[in-house]
This record gives structure tokens, sequence and C-alpha cells, in this order.
């Protein structure tokens, strides 16, 4: 299939969740399961698309694991995002360098 | 209405800054999963999300179909459409119809987050600003990653395939901490995408995230619904 078929989707379907709500919506959702659902949304998102591929985010397990697990010690106390993603990518290279 | 979009880029700077580094990471994943550089670059550029261009490569890759990577859009991305009614009620009266057409690009959840926080009603012109120098960051970052990524040895590349999983355990992990329920929807969700990848996989990873999502999702909302005034405030 055609990379360009993909990318009008991706990118039809991604404007149209901004759009639609923010030029339609005044007023806010009343429903309490929604609403709720919605809140849980993006974490569950999140955690499905993380949980397991990032052990194979970079080709081998090992380094990938060293650096999930310093991921989610830094993730624990806080830090930012840039700093948690770039010490997981950082960890994974120097475990790599060792084996 | 000129310094409105120069306030917008200034406040800018770190997320342009973060994104930067985070669309290296999804430069390199994009030709690695077989994309050129500039299928990767036009992705960021019509896009403008982080987790759905992951998982929108992920189905390129795999060679899904177009109602899969719609769904997956529409679940991934959902949160935009809060985020959306939530920005459209801090909106001041320079937002024509035309105007919250162009704006709803910009909208992500650092954009949102920034521009949700300022004390004021904002302004079209500090979205755009906000929006057009992250944009830049974005786009330039998965750029030289994509570009770079054929150049860089591959223990480097390797290596970075973490960054965007990194993130994403950086915006979940903190919030589960501070709430079970929040925990409880992250474990369920976990949980069913291990149970997609090794037992039932005839369910392609697209659709195993959504159902995922959802159904801890749902889950969530039936055993502990969030009253509308904390959703607000966290």
């Amino acid at each position: 299939m055609s990379i360009a078929l993909y990318i009008i989707v991706m990118a039809g379907v991604t404007y149209l969740i901004r759009a639609i709500p923010f030029t339609a919506f005044s007023k806010k959702i009343k429903s309490p399961f929604i609403q709720s659902f919605l809140y849980y949304i993006p974490y569950a998102v999140l955690a499905a698309m993380t949980i397991p591929a990032i052990f194979y985010s970079t080709g081998n397990v090992i380094t990938a694991t060293a650096g999930t697990a310093v991921a989610l010690i830094l993730a624990h106390v806080n830090l930012p995002l840039i700093v948690v993603a770039l010490a997981a990518s950082g960890t994974a290279f120097c475990v790599s360098v060792f084996i | 209405m000129k310094s409105q979009f120069l306030k917008g880029n200034l406040h800018g700077i770190p997320i342009a800054l973060g994104y930067l580094s985070v669309s290296f990471g999804f430069g390199i994943l994009a030709v690695k999963s077989g994309l050129s550089v500039l299928a990767a670059t036009l992705i960021s550029v019509t896009n403008l999300t982080s987790a759905g261009q992951v998982a929108g490569v992920g189905i390129i890759a795999a060679g899904g179909s177009l109602a899969e990577m719609g769904l997956t859009q529409l679940v991934i991305n959902l949160r935009y459409a809060l985020m959306a009614i939530s920005l459209s009620q801090k909106t001041d009266k320079s937002f024509t119809f035309g105007k919250r057409l162009i704006a709803s690009y910009g909208i992500t959840d650092e954009i949102y987050a920034v521009a949700s926080s300022q004390p004021e009603d904002i302004s079209a012109s500090y979205m755009y600003g906000l929006t057009f120098i992250s944009f830049l960051g974005w786009t330039v970052g998965t750029f030289l990653g994509a570009f770079a990524g054929e150049l860089l040895p591959t223990d480097i590349t390797n290596a970075m395939g973490i960054v965007l999983y990194g993130m994403f355990l950086a915006i979940f992990i903190p919030p589960a901490r501070k709430s079970r329920r929040v925990l409880l929807v992250v474990a369920v969700a976990s949980g069913l995408s291990v149970v997609f990848k090794y037992l039932i996989t005839v369910v392609s990873g697209g659709f195993a995230v959504i159902i995922s999502a959802i159904v801890a999702s749902a889950l969530g909302a039936v055993l502990f619904p969030i009253d509308i005034k904390e959703a607000d405030d966290t």
C-alpha cells in the first residue's frame, strides 16, 4: 500500500480529533463515564504501547531492560520527561558497549 | 499581535528543545522501520504527535490496513479531543472559526499544558507562536534523526530506539504512583498488551493497543469514575 495513503489517513484523523472539538464544543461533556474514560485513556494507551515493546526497542533485550530499569527509577522520582528519555537511551548505549 | 506571537515563541522554547531530541529518536525509528527520510519528516509535519506517530509507523511497517491506521490514531489521540474541549473554554475573542481551524493543529500534550496554565485567556497569535516553535523542534529533529540515523554507528541508533518509550514511561509512571486507580488502569493495559503479544498473536499490534487501552480505561471509568472538577486539576 502507498505510504502517502497511510500518511493522509494518519494526518486526517489526528487533525479532525483536534479540530472538531476545538471548533464545535463550547460546553463541557457532562457524562461522568465518558469524562472518566477520556481521563484514563492517555495513561492506558501509553502503558499498552510501552509494555512489552520497550524491551525490544533497542534490538537487544539486555540493553533495553537496563534502559527500562533506569527510566523506571528516574520516572519514579519525577524527573523531567527529557531527562528520563535520554538517560534510558544513554544506559542502553553504555550497556551495549560492555556486552 | 506580534508580541503575542513572540511571547508564544518564548514560552515554547522548552517544548521545542524537548521535541528536538525526542523526534530525533522518532526519525531513527521510522527509518529503521523501512520509511524514507521524506516520509518520516512528512509524518511529523502533518501529525505533530509522538505516540500516534510511533504506532502509525508500526502499522506501516507491518503492512496494516487503513482502517487499523485510522482507528489506532483515533484511540491514541482521543486525549486531544478532551484537551481541545478544555482549551476551547480558554480562548479570547480573537479566535474566529478560521483561526480555531488553524490553531487546532497545535494541540499536543505539552502545548496544551503551557497554554492552559496561562493566567489569562489565550489569543490566536499566542497559540500560533507556541505551536510554531514546537513544530520547528519536532520536524527538524525528525529530519535529523531520519537523515543522520543512516550515518550514525548502530550501537547509537539502537540505543536511541528507546528514547520515546522512556518518555512514555516518564508520562504515565508518576501519576500511576500518585493514584491507585491510574495504577490499576496502567497495570490492566500493560497486562493485556503482554497477553496479546505472547498469547493472542493473531491480533495485530495496532489493534492490541486499542483493545488494551479501551478495556483498561472503561474498567477504570466503571470502577473509579472521576468527578469533572478533579480531571481539570490534573
